[in-house]
């Protein structure tokens, strides 16, 4: 993972990027009617799978613009990264990514 | 065998041909009373007081690599119990009580050395935080003392007080210090396999065997193994696990690099940590500097880091300790390490009866292991959690009751 391809900016160094964990998290839509439970899953629980992984990224260095990436956790490895609006990504099961 | 400076010398007469394996390789058997689900430190300290303090002989510590390959072979060996709040100082100064008799305990010399460990302060927001934290551990009867800027460098000389980041003053445990992690896991397996406990190396735990809720055996790449009880103790990999078990853990799993230099004669008699300037540093009795970087970002099962941390940790390193400029690193290593959001472990029951998990230790796992091990134990055989593990319920993950140890935590955060 020397280099990251940023949607806006194109292919970068990997250094001029912060990882902001799991991505596709949607905030629960009526707060005050969740339990405690689910309270304690939205805001602590995240996934974190032994391979293929959705997360949120930012360009710090760069445009300074948040996007989505698929990465391989296993091997560091870029599968795909898109923009937040965009729809996610169909990715092919053999895909392990660009180390 | 019993070892001592007898059979020392009866072992020299034949040359150390003779000494029996420290601990044997047993086929597993069908069914144990308790199964241990990784064969790291924590994991077979938990196995040892198991069988040394709760009666419970019949026990299976199932690995899937090799003994105390992982995390406990990957560690930077620190030993300390200066945290903030009172459930922290409880369990971890529990574990400082269990590493000053250790040796003695299990007839292995984990080479625990009380070298002191001091917290290095460069912002007036540094001393405040120390204050506050030295101050909460003096209530709670553990050691801790401030010192200025020149009883540091009384005590460092080689440290360079006045960098881009000046030493303002630090908090200085005398009782921290260092062990050696290796001789840890081998002095652990070795009493605990005197005790009838059956350390199955090579064998990964690939399913729970779950009836009605209650946990009755784990299927293995070597077959299925019944028990009555199951811990799982496996650090990095522990929320793979938990989803194979149906539940979810609030983990994530990090790489955490550590390296160190050439050996060099002795130079520094004590553990240096610095958070703002993010390095921390010891000299291991081969003389090499063991160095500790930060983690990675990201989640990662890749056990070895970027290459940005260590760049990362060398700039403030030289910077502190300009000699370092010269020394050669000689290896760099990174390890999976479980984080969760309030850098407290979870030592917890589960959703699944007489399923038990002790992981979250995040960064700084190695300390306690004795203390993690023991409570452990007792939380298993007794079925319900001891009371000085009781408050890393997963629990509070949902009440709130988050034990925050940000800042106690140190530097890899």
């Amino acid at each position: 993972m020397l280099q990251i391809t940023c949607p806006w900016c194109g292919p970068r160094d990997a250094v001029e990027f912060h990882c902001h964990g799991e991505a596709h998290i949607a905030r629960p839509e009526k707060p005050h009617e969740i339990s405690d439970a689910e309270w304690g899953d939205y805001i602590f629980f995240r996934k974190n799978p032994k391979g293929v992984h959705f997360e949120r990224w930012t360009h710090d260095a760069g445009c300074r613009r948040w996007f989505n990436a698929i990465r391989n956790t296993v091997t560091d490895a870029f599968i795909a990264t898109y923009a937040p609006t965009d729809p996610i990504p169909e990715i092919p099961t053999d895909d392990q990514g660009d180390a | 065998m019993k070892y001592n400076i007898f059979s020392l010398a009866r072992n020299a007469r034949t040359y150390h041909q003779d000494w029996t394996r420290a601990w044997r390789s047993p086929e597993p058997k069908p069914e144990y009373e308790a199964i241990i689900v990784g064969g790291g430190g924590h994991g077979l300290a938990t196995a040892y007081y198991l069988a040394k303090e709760c009666g419970v002989r019949s026990v299976a510590v199932l690995e899937k690599g090799w003994l105390g390959g992982g995390n406990t072979g990957r560690n930077t060996t620190i030993v300390r119990s200066n945290y903030l709040w009172d459930e922290s100082a409880a369990i971890y100064e529990h574990s400082v009580k269990l590493w000053e008799g250790l040796s003695q305990d299990l007839n292995f010399n984990v080479m625990f050395s009380q070298r002191g460990l001091l917290h290095l302060a460069h912002t007036v927001h540094d001393l405040q935080e120390i204050g506050r934290r030295g101050h909460a551990i003096w209530l709670n009867g553990i050691d801790s003392e401030f010192l200025d800027v020149d009883q540091v460098r009384e005590m460092v000389p080689l440290m360079n007080v006045n960098g881009r980041y000046p030493v303002l003053g630090a908090l200085l445990q005398r009782r921290g210090g260092t062990a050696r992690h290796d001789a840890v896991a081998w002095g652990y397996a070795r009493k605990a396999d005197e005790m009838g406990v059956d350390i199955i190396q090579n064998c990964a735990v690939t399913g729970f065997d779950i009836q009605n809720g209650v946990v009755k055996g784990v299927e293995t790449t070597r077959g299925r193994i019944a028990a009555k009880k199951v811990g799982v103790v496996a650090a990095g990999h522990s929320s793979v696990l938990a989803e194979i078990a149906g539940f979810r853990m609030p983990l994530e799993s990090v790489p955490l690099q550590a390296l160190v230099s050439e050996p060099v004669k002795p130079c520094i008699d004590t553990v240096i940590m610095s958070n703002a300037v993010h390095v921390y540093l010891s000299q291991s009795d081969k003389g090499e500097l063991v160095v500790g970087a930060g983690s990675d970002a990201y989640i990662s099962y890749a056990q070895r880091g970027g290459f940005d941390v260590l760049e990362h940790i060398m700039g403030p390193l030289v910077e502190l300790f300009p000699f370092v400029s010269r020394l050669r690193m000689l290896r760099q290593w990174g390890g999976i390490v479980d984080v969760t959001v309030d850098r407290s472990p979870i030592l917890s029951k589960t959703p699944v009866e007489n399923l038990f998990f002790n992981c979250g230790w995040g960064t700084g796992g190695f300390k306690c292991t004795p203390g993690s091990g023991h409570v452990f134990a007792h939380s298993i055989a007794n079925g319900e959690m001891h009371p000085i593990a009781a408050p890393f319920s997963i629990d509070r993950f949902h009440t709130g009751a988050l034990i925050d140890e940000g800042a106690a935590a140190a530097v890899a955060h």
